[in-house]
């Protein structure tokens, strides 16, 4: 407390905040360098030890001659050895040529058509388990043992112990095709309507832990030194509440959320199942069923920097609601 | 660094199509909607092997000839396929069939895309099926690589080197006919030409394959809706095409079929009235579907058959050792029961090696009785086999994981462990390319599951690449000089009804050696809502698209 009274000039303290965060941000986008060169090659490693020819699968029981197979083996590099292929992959990478899928499509093109829908989807998700997960569970919170608060714990726990899938084919059943309100299926271009089922699915089980974390984080707050010291000050309790008690509870929300952006932006497979959602679950899934390295891979490498991005977004997050965090060099 | 790029242009994409999210409107006019997969390939008739792909074919190009529902052959483009010998054909074209780009359809049409197909360079995975056409051999021609690089295996590898550019075996005559050389007599040649690798080209396919194959231009009852009518991993918008004048004019305006992942979605989507048609009911909804769409659901045999392989180079499965044990182990699986339980009903029990829907098919074959559940018969004939070689060790059959197979599988095996008294269990690979590689180096352990759809509706279809010594997809390596001497006797006979006969009796020495054990015929299982009528499947289970009206 002496200290801070004691602060000298204000800016430059800021000053030299503002010079710490930004040679910390710098440090960690450094990083992603040697991440996303381990994890291309890690995974086009994964995807190039799947056993099995891909291209003789392609055509299940009635294989064409083996001159036409290896003439389209020779087209995908497939007849190269292991590190021949990585290394032309990353060069073609550079020049910003992802590779193409075996039915002939160009990988960015099909990146270009998954990501929008899926980061739509799990925008769409976030926003739901962030606003009603932090708003049920900072009520649960502040009326802990009450009836509400009881009702958000049996709510939540069914939450998270009913698997997604089940979820989903109920709401699509109750919703899609019982009272007709929502379409079973996403069409084509997924606008965002047609997206509200799905993503409700998507973010039940997240929705859950939230209202857990942020009820847990609120009534430990509730007792906190500095709320009683601002309830002494005579600040209003709306102002007690949103500033000091809900401010300081959503340090372990936003780690969660940060983590969740990454999950749901790749994990969606279950959801986009249920709903014929074409997105980056389903793209993955079917490009490793087919033993597509480049699809595989350059998918892999997006979400690896959208994980990277969105846990850096977190740690900077960190230091602006809680004060008493700080960046070291 | 473009992948940041990427990432951030997704993020633009979101904000605008969320905009653009509330002004898409229904679709009108009578447009069916129904179900399929992102075609593997672009849409090249020739290099399209499978379902996804094969139905948008189907609908936007017309052969020579199409096929009803029953699988009998109707005049498209032909006007007659006549033979003498059933070697030299002679193919007259209808003269007033045009492709939407108006260019005509000549007898060029078709021979140039059937070279195009065959050419060995142009690696066309229905190559295939032009190979009893005289000439196919030197446009498929190889040779070994100079290099002496080799493969896996330690095989010298192949690489192409054709000696011609087009096949000896068709002549154009003039705009409208066209002759065929075959290399062997076969009386049902035409019966092939309906399939969809047959279909003619437009001289502007062949300007630029790829960019033909995304915006293809075909003389079918319909054409794609414009540029962008192929959304990929979406759906394909056909619209009919007015030009068109064969035996499949549509009775609606346009067909959409839309991409599920699964059919468990498209199901939903059938409930829910967002879809009109489906073609195969999924697993989840096997016990419900007759409740959910009492008067709008078929599920009739359909002509795929389903076996398993028992390789002749295992221990105690070749020889008399080998044919009496096959014997048993047929006799030990109760099929009935299987499709019974585990299918509820959407297989048959096979009492033959081809389909009931194929014309020339009994269930009465001399020696079929090797096909029904006989737990007596079969203990018997495996007590005689031990009494060669007593059997040890694990019995087992490999299926792919990837699909839906094991329960099945399981529940063969538990037949035959059951009847047996051996230990027999199911054994998983991981994918279906994995299952191949072991198949391929002769590397399995047990039987292997095997399955057969036929291509066009003919008995040979299901004979001659499985069975026949040397062909494509005898993987197992069976051979029988009596078998062989049959088809070759079928092929050549002089009426349809020879060729059956021969077929049959081929069957029966089938029947004897068992080179495949039958489990059963996938049936055709579909539903569909009560927004359509006229809803009818083909003898391949896919839906005759032009009929169906909209209410």
């Amino acid at each position: 407390m002496i200290a801070i009274l004691h602060a000298p000039d204000l800016r430059s303290v800021n000053q030299a905040r503002g010079d710490l965060m930004l040679w910390y941000t710098g440090k960690r986008l450094l990083q992603m360098i040697p991440v996303f060169f381990g994890a291309t090659f890690l995974i086009y490693f994964m995807v190039f030890s799947l056993p099995g020819d891909p291209i003789a699968a392609l055509y299940g029981e009635r294989p064409p001659s083996d001159a036409v197979l290896a003439q389209i083996r020779a087209e995908y590099n497939l007849d190269k050895p292991f590190i021949v292929q990585y290394l032309l992959y990353i060069g073609n990478f550079f020049q910003g040529d992802l590779g193409t899928t075996y039915s002939g499509r160009s990988v960015s093109d099909v990146m270009a058509s998954a990501f929008p829908i899926t980061a739509r989807l799990a925008m769409l998700a976030l926003a739901f388990e962030a606003v009603f997960g932090i708003l049920v569970g900072l009520i649960a919170g502040l009326r802990k043992g009450k009836l509400f608060d009881a009702s958000a714990l049996v709510v939540s726990l069914l939450l998270i112990s009913v698997p997604t899938f089940v979820i989903g084919f109920v709401l699509q059943f109750v919703f899609g095709v019982q009272l007709g309100w929502a379409r079973t299926t996403v069409s084509g271009a997924a606008p965002i309507d047609e997206l509200i089922l799905p993503a409700l699915v998507l973010a039940s089980v997240s929705f859950a832990y939230i209202v857990r974390l942020t009820r847990a984080s609120v009534s430990d707050n509730l007792n906190a030194d500095f709320v009683r010291t601002a309830t002494a000050k005579g600040l209003s309790r709306p102002r007690v509440v949103t500033v000091h008690v809900l401010r300081n509870s959503l340090v372990p929300v936003i780690t969660f959320l940060g983590v969740d952006i990454g999950s749901l932006m790749v994990g969606a497979i279950v959801t986009e199942g249920i709903f014929n959602i074409n997105g980056v679950g389903g793209t993955v899934f079917k490009a490793i069923r087919l033993g597509e390295g480049p699809t595989v891979v350059s998918f892999i490498a997006v979400m690896v920097v959208i994980f990277v991005l969105a846990n850096l977004l977190v740690d900077l997050l960190y230091a602006a609601l809680d004060p008493r965090i700080r960046y070291a060099k | 660094m473009g992948i940041v790029a990427i990432a951030l242009a997704s993020t633009g994409a979101l904000a605008l199509s969320g905009c653009a999210g509330g002004t898409t409107s229904a679709e009108g006019g009578s447009i069916i909607t129904t179900n399929g997969t992102e075609p593997q390939m672009s849409l090249i008739p020739t290099n399209t092997t499978e379902v996804g792909g094969g139905k948008i074919i189907t609908s936007i190009f017309a052969g020579l000839v199409s096929y009803s529902a029953t699988g009998e052959i109707e005049d498209e483009v032909a006007e007659s396929i006549e033979s003498e010998d059933g070697i030299n054909w002679t193919v007259t074209l209808q003269d007033d069939w045009t492709f939407t780009n108006d260019e005509p359809v000549t007898a060029s049409s078709f021979v140039d895309a059937w070279n195009y197909g065959a050419l060995v360079t142009n690696a066309q995975g229905s190559s295939g099926f032009f190979d009893n056409i005289a000439g196919y051999s030197d446009v498929s021609n190889t040779k070994d690589d100079p290099t002496g690089a080799t493969d896996e295996s330690g095989a010298v590898l192949q690489i192409p080197d054709p000696l011609a550019e087009t096949m000896s075996g068709l002549t154009v005559v003039d705009d409208t006919t066209f002759t065929v050389q075959l290399s062997g007599a076969e009386a049902d040649w035409p019966l092939r030409l309906g399939y969809s690798a047959y279909s003619p080209l437009p001289t502007v396919a062949f300007e630029d394959m790829d960019a033909f194959g995304e915006n293809p231009i075909g003389n079918g009852p319909y054409e794609l809706a414009g540029d962008d009518a192929w959304q990929h991993d979406v759906q394909i918008d056909l619209v009919t095409n007015p030009d068109y004048s064969g035996v499949r004019t549509p009775a609606n305006d346009g067909l959409t079929i839309v991409f599920f992942a699964s059919f468990d979605a498209g199901y939903a989507a059938v409930q829910g009235g967002d879809l009109d048609v489906l073609d195969q009911i999924p697993e989840s909804a096997l016990a419900s579907y007759e409740s959910d769409f009492p008067d709008s659901f078929v599920n009739e045999p359909a002509a795929v058959f389903q076996s398993f392989n028992m390789p002749y180079y295992l221990e105690h499965w070749s020889g008399d050792e080998g044919k009496l044990r096959r014997a048993a182990l047929s006799m030990a699986i109760d099929r009935a029961e299987i499709t019974d339980v585990v299918f509820q009903g959407t297989r048959t029990p096979a009492t033959d090696f081809t389909s009931p829907v194929i014309d020339g098919y009994s269930d009465s074959l001399e020696g079929s009785e090797v096909l029904e559940y006989n737990p007596e018969e079969a203990v018997a004939l495996w007590a005689e086999a031990d009494a060669i070689s007593p059997y040890t060790g694990t019995f087992d059959i490999a299926y792919n994981s990837d699909g839906p197979h094991q329960v099945w599988v399981d529940a063969v095996v538990n037949s035959v462990k059951n009847t047996l008294g051996i230990d027999a269990v199911g054994k998983p690979y991981p994918t279906f390319a994995a299952a191949v590689d072991d198949r391929e180096a002769s590397a399995l352990t047990g039987g292997t599951r095997a399955g057969w759809q036929a291509d066009y509706p003919s008995l040979y279809n299901f004979l001659a690449p499985l069975y026949q010594t040397g062909a494509g997809s005898n993987y197992e390596g069976y051979s029988s000089e009596d078998f062989d001497t049959l088809l070759k006797e079928g092929a050549a006979a002089s009426s349809v009804e020879d060729a059956t006969a021969k077929y049959v009796q081929a069957q029966e020495v089938l029947l004897q050696d068992l080179p495949t054990i039958p489990l059963w015929y996938q049936n055709t299982s579909g539903v569909w809502s009560d927004t359509v009528s006229n809803v009818e499947f083909g003898w391949d289970s896919v839906p005759l698209y032009s009929a169906i009206t909209k209410n």
